[in-house]
């Protein structure tokens, strides 16, 4: 391999990488309260491609304004989910809500294909990030850079908003233990909502670069790669915020360097990321970062 | 300025306050004693609004606050050392005291009580970065104190704030709770320790089963012969 295709392979696996993160962060937040696998976390994705895709070509919006609306949109169903979904279950056994987390994901898609039709409609990228950028003879496309810029900047931003606001101390003691933290005043229904609005901003913005980064989407666009996200929740430690970031990003990383540079098993990309999982579960089922978590008192 | 009328409270099927009358005076410090499943704590997590009454009334101040949320009552000014003191493990001490704050926004009064808790524990000043869960048990229960501080309540309500401690540690704690009291919050306390709580409060209440069994200024109830025969072990 040559270094320039090394190079560019490795902006393309970075971007990658940073797109699981976004992702990968959502189910780890709402498993840190709830002790809740969202699987329709994986379908906001979709949600969020298809409001971009309709503000720009149906209601020709400028395409900045449409990705605010977009991500606002997905911030309330991801809130919405938990309201109707989640909530009323809360007090039941986990397998039950985590049968409803499901009965979500395939309304999101099945409403999605009945909506949109499962023809990929092509989204519409706007010139400058399309263009490519040379750097020292390697041509990298603009919207790698922004990938990786934007989840920089929404990183540091969570991680502040998490570790030195009031809020932020509320959800990481809800992820202990609800009664003291409501014995401390903290309102435990809007802190969920907060959590989902924010994991589901992030899904958002990672729908919204993905379908920057590959163009084509169709309503199961979010199902691998929400999987993927999943399973860099659980390599990162699942219910750690830092886990799943590193995690997302060392599997996009991975997928694509192991693609690089062996083509030879290209075909079992997909699989990559389940032998990581499988992987994970056998030698460190607490994840990289991850400590026990036990049962919530 | 808190009375609790016929207060009912139950688990599912299970009645764990069945009728419970009582009244806490301003300033006064009540104490709260009885065996193992008396429905003690029962009845402070329903004044505290983490359980619903079935039936009765809670007033504060003349307030019917009965079955308010949690948050409500802790704005209100009740504030509550939960039983096992539940500090946030992997949170740090000084968050866990700001946590206490929650639904204060003056800022200048929380820093102000912050340092009243460090003058009152030195020992949490010290360790403010710690992780909670990496303190003692004794620091962990100092902190669960200092967090119900925090609220800056009128009313402190402590559900045995001296389990598990060591027998000097324990008298720590009762002077403590009666400094507290004199910088002029009112306590109403929980103790298995019934000798050392009927020394401590103005008023006592027996509780056996969920209903008040007996109740009196705590130095008459330490003379009375069916409590030195139950609760005080004595001959
Ligand atoms: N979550 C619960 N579900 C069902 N029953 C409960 C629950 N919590 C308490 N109880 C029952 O209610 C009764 C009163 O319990 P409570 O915790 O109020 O007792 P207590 O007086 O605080 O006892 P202790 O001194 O042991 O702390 C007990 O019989 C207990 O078994
Ligand atoms: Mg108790």
């Amino acid at each position: 391999m040559t270094w320039s295709l090394f190079w560019s392979n490795l902006a393309n696996a970075v971007s990658l990488g940073s797109l699981y993160s976004l992702v990968a962060i959502g189910y780890t937040m709402v498993y840190g309260i709830l002790r809740l696998v969202n699987f329709a976390h994986a379908d906001l994705l979709m949600v969020a491609a298809y409001a971009a895709f309709y503000g720009v070509l149906v209601f020709r919006l400028p395409f900045a304004i449409s990705v605010l609306l977009a991500i606002v949109l997905t911030a309330g169903v991801g809130v919405l989910i938990e309201r109707r979904a989640y909530r009323p279950l809360r007090d039941s056994p986990r397998i039950t809500a985590m049968i409803s987390a499901i009965g979500v994901s395939f309304l999101l898609e099945n409403l999605g294909l009945v909506l949109f039709t499962g023809r990929p409609k092509s989204f519409p990228v706007p010139g400058f990030l399309g263009a490519s950028t040379d750097i020292a003879g390697i041509r990298v496309t603009n919207i790698t850079f922004v990938i990786v810029f934007v989840t920089a900047i929404l990183l540091l931003l969570l991680l502040y908003v998490i570790h030195k606001t009031k809020t932020g101390i509320a959800m990481r003691a809800l992820a202990r233990d609800f009664d003291t933290a409501r014995l401390m005043g903290v309102d435990v229904d809007s802190v969920i909502s907060l959590t989902f609005a924010i994991g589901s901003a992030l899904a958002a913005v990672g729908g919204i670069m993905w379908a920057l980064k590959f163009p084509q989407i169709n309503p199961l666009m979010g199902m691998m790669p929400g999987l993927k996200c999943f399973i860099a929740a659980v390599f990162g430690g699942i219910g750690n915020v830092v886990g799943a970031v590193i995690g997302g990003f060392l599997l996009g990383v991975a997928e694509i360097m192991l693609v690089a540079f062996l083509p030879s098993v290209s075909g079992y990309r997909d699989a990559f990321a389940f032998i990581i999982l499988i992987a994970t579960l056998l030698f460190r089922p607490t994840g990289l970062l991850g400590e026990k978590i036990g049962e919530k008192v | 300025m808190l009375e609790l009328q016929d207060l009912r409270v139950s688990y599912g099927a299970i009645e764990a306050v069945k009728g419970l009358s009582l009244s806490v005076p301003k300033g006064k410090i009540v104490a709260l004693v009885g065996a193992n499943g008396a429905g003690k704590s029962t009845t402070l997590r329903a004044i505290s609004g983490l359980i619903k009454a079935k039936s009765g009334k809670i007033l504060f101040e003349g307030k019917d606050i009965t079955n308010w949320p949690a948050q409500k009552v802790v704005k209100l000014g009740i504030s509550m050392v939960p039983e096992g003191r539940r500090v946030f493990p992997d949170l740090t001490v000084y968050e866990n005291l700001l946590l206490g704050a929650f639904t204060r926004t003056d800022k200048a009064a929380i820093a102000r009580d912050l340092e009243a808790v460090y003058r009152l524990f030195p020992r949490l000043e010290e360790r403010r970065g710690q992780l909670a869960g990496t303190l003692s048990g004794g620091e962990q229960q100092m902190l669960a104190v200092g967090r119900a501080l925090m609220s800056d309540p009128d009313l402190l309500m402590m559900d045995e704030p001296s389990l598990g401690l060591a027998p000097v540690l324990v008298q720590e704690i009762f002077a403590l709770i009666k400094r507290i009291n004199e910088s002029g919050k009112t306590i109403l306390l929980i103790e298995q320790n019934a000798r050392a709580a009927l020394e401590l409060c103005d008023y006592a209440y027996v509780l056996e089963t969920g209903v008040v069994a007996l109740e009196g200024p705590g130095k008459e109830l330490l003379r009375d012969d069916r409590v030195r025969k139950v609760y005080l072990g004595e001959q």
